[in-house]
């Protein structure tokens, strides 16, 4: 009889002993660090992401970065490295890769890239691809959007872990100024309706190109636009290809303008881009109605925004580069070249 | 009796199995919710700070064509490893940034430690800071100071009035305010130097040593800036009162974290940078570590970052004082400590803070704000 209450009250104490330790362990177990972090965290802020602009932020655990002492006086010094407005112009040798990608690789931000290859430009996709795995912000979460009007087309490339494809159809179109119009209208519609929920950053290239060394986190910015490799040396403002018409939305007059960027590779933070992306397609719109076409298409309208939209980093030259031109001694880096093409095969109405 | 055992054992099973169920199943919504959190905390970010970064010029401006080639500086680096632009005279067009800056509407707010003595730096510091600091902008300064009385009544330079208003302290703690406001008066024969800048005095407690002073200033910064918070897209400079302005300190000066490199040690190998070196301190730095020195005698940025700063510094600092030690430089080796984690936005060259006993170095084009030369015995509590 003894025996038996012993072993009732083992088996009845037992199972609350467990809800007991299992309360315990609900409770103190994983503790979410808020924004600002507890007080235990706050002795070592390098392990906690700063509540900040994303642009800057905390380095991690510094280990492998003893470049040399740093001075104030040493870097490029057959270029400029920051604009006007004080945003960095980047070139090789202004910056360390180790230390900003530590910075933002702690942000772990999702970038997307929109790339359009309609008709016969699919087959620019592997290169492009292949080439992006090994080179493009190579560690972060990468999502490239192809906009195309075969998606059969589409290869099927191995991708590094973090890193996806998005397929969007769009339909076939018969000059290829309208394939370069209608880019910014279904950027604007796809951003609109599903990258903004996927994406913090977002880039718009240009398919027909190939990635050639680091195009890294130097990259990121609010908003970041490159240097055209054609007019960046000594080129007047006068001379910059923007449009000229008055009756064009996309008008400069010839004693403004700070440089010329090209629209090849443009980026920045989601929202930004979108404001820009939507700012080209309307006002293309607006010109198609006034029968006026920019002299060169969005990237006129690209121009005249980021004069009075000041880019909040400018990339040189290295950031596009073209296999059509000889690389002047100032590129000490080619990260991405435009290919060398046969227009009319590629173009849907051939050439012009 | 064997019967009875059954069912309680299967209840008793039943239960721990109910238990592991709950705690798995809690334990997997909470890190889910992490994630969750995270990501919207990282697009609700971008989408809310974006503004600060949008960068809007007039039309029409006219202004010299900005060069890519052709360095404005070549004899000193502008922009560190970390892309962040060093501001030098020259690498910046002072127009278009106040064009770009003016229309956001902003306050700039900066702080000032006068106690004891150095109250007496705060008249020249004031009538300099009109002249020079963020001219054009709305500018609030904050004083800090035992002596409030000592607070001098500024003449401006163009025979202004100065209006003084001063308010029974509303609630009887160590910091009481007395509202003091500088308004400048329409001046036709000089052209209007401050839209406004106001001046509000607050009190603090007589201190025994000058590091205590020191000690201070990272929660009383604090304090400051959280009665201006939340959502405020306004900027906060700390400087110090023993200084006077001699050139523009404007909107080239602003950013999301702004970090003042010391002129004493901007030409020196990191190893000879006064760094807190001993282990045992939160504002431990290892050799090979640090990218430049900083001054604690001014800094500044986004009240969110400063805000952080000055949390994290503060708590750093007590917590090293509860194990009886004292940082080589006080909140100097705290902030550098803080600045080598999180890196500044924006490096301002010595320029922005120079020191009057120092011969000019050739790289130096223009004095902006200088510490005058003063002698310790005179002024420190403790000397």
């Amino acid at each position: 009889m003894l025996r038996c209450i012993y072993r009732n009250h083992i088996l009845i104490g037992l199972p609350w002993l467990f809800i007991f330790l299992g309360f315990l362990y609900i409770y103190r177990g994983p503790s979410i660090s808020p924004l600002y972090g507890s007080d235990t965290n706050i002795i070592e802020t390098k392990s906690e992401p700063l509540n900040g602009p994303l642009n800057k932020g905390v380095c991690s655990d510094n280990g492998s970065w003893r470049v040399g002492d740093l001075k104030m006086q040493t870097g490029r010094t057959d270029v400029n490295s920051v604009t006007n407005w004080n945003a960095p112009l980047v070139w090789e040798g202004t910056f360390d890769p180790v230390v900003i990608d530590a910075i933002y690789k702690k942000m772990d931000p999702r970038v997307a890239v929109v790339l359009f290859a309609v008709g016969k430009y699919t087959r620019f996709l592997k290169g492009f691809l292949e080439s992006a795995e090994k080179y493009f912000l190579v560690g972060f979460r990468v999502t490239y959007y192809i906009f195309t009007d075969n998606k059969g087309d589409v290869p099927t490339i191995k991708l590094g872990k973090g890193r996806k494809i998005s397929v969007v159809t769009i339909p076939s179109v018969n000059r290829w100024q309208e394939v370069v119009l209608g880019r910014m209208k279904w950027a604007t519609i796809t951003i609109d309706k599903q990258i903004r929920n996927e994406a913090d950053y977002l880039y718009m290239m240009d398919i027909d190109s190939v990635f050639h060394n680091d195009f890294g986190a130097e990259s990121l910015s609010p908003l970041s636009a490159v240097l055209h490799r054609g007019y960046y040396k000594n080129t007047r403002r006068d001379q910059f290809p923007y449009e000229r018409r008055p009756k064009s939305m996309a008008y400069i007059p010839t004693d403004e303008g700070d440089y010329y960027y090209t629209a090849a590779v443009w980026g920045g933070y989601l929202e930004d881009m979108y404001r820009l992306v939507k700012y080209c397609y309307t006002q293309s719109e607006e010109d198609a109605k006034n029968d006026i076409e920019a002299v060169w298409q969005e990237e006129s309208h690209l121009n005249k925004y980021l004069l009075y939209n000041k880019p909040t980093k400018v990339l040189s030259p290295e950031y596009l580069w073209s296999d059509y031109d000889k690389i002047p001694a100032d590129i000490k880096v080619v990260r991405i070249s435009q290919l060398v093409k046969n227009y009319e095969e590629v173009r849907p109405n051939g050439g012009h | 009796m064997i019967h009875l055992i059954n069912v309680k054992s299967l209840t008793a099973v039943l239960v721990i199995l109910g238990v592991l169920f709950l705690y798995s199943f809690l334990s997997y919504r909470t890190s889910h919710q992490q994630n969750i959190t995270a990501e919207n905390r990282l697009s609700a970010d971008v989408v809310a700070v974006g503004n600060e970064f949008h960068l809007v010029a007039p039309e029409h401006l006219q202004y010299e064509q900005p060069s890519i080639v052709q360095g404005s500086r070549i004899d000193v680096v502008a922009v560190t490893p970390w892309l962040a632009p060093i501001v030098w005279e020259g690498t910046f067009n002072p127009v278009l940034l106040d064009s770009i800056y003016k229309p956001k509407n902003i306050t700039i707010i900066a702080t000032v430690f006068a106690v004891g003595k150095y109250i007496m730096f705060l008249k020249r510091f004031l009538e300099t800071a009109e002249q020079h600091f963020f001219v054009g902008f709305k500018v609030h300064i904050y004083v800090f100071t035992d002596r409030p009385n000592e607070v001098p009544p500024v003449t401006m330079a163009s025979g202004r009035r100065v209006n003084r208003t001063r308010k029974q302290p509303k609630r009887s703690n160590t910091l009481t305010e007395f509202a003091t406001g500088l308004f400048p008066e329409a001046n036709s024969d000089k052209k209007r130097l401050h839209f406004f800048l106001q001046l509000i005095v607050r009190l603090v407690p007589t201190a025994k040593r000058w590091q205590e002073i020191s000690a201070r200033r990272m929660e009383l910064i604090q304090m400051v800036i959280e009665e201006q918070l939340p959502n405020n897209r306004n900027y906060i400079f700390c400087l110090d009162v023993d200084s006077q302005f001699h050139g523009r300190w404007g909107s080239e000066s602003l950013g999301g974290l702004v970090a003042v490199t010391h002129p004493g040690y901007y030409r020196d190998p990191r190893s000879k940078f006064p760094y807190e070196r001993r282990p045992s301190s939160r504002a431990y730095l290892a050799p090979g570590e640090g990218d430049f020195y900083y001054c604690g005698g001014a800094f500044g940025g986004l009240l969110q970052e400063v805000h952080h700063l000055a949390k994290t510094c503060r708590h750093n600092f007590e917590a090293d004082a509860q194990e009886g030690i004292e940082a080589a430089w006080q909140e100097e080796s705290h902030l550098n400590r803080y600045m080598w984690i999180n890196k500044p936005s924006k490096v301002l060259s010595p320029e922005y803070l120079w020191q009057d006993f120092k011969p000019r170095n050739p790289e130096v084009h223009i004095v902006r704000f200088s510490g005058v030369v003063k002698n310790y015995a005179d002024i420190r509590p403790n000397a």
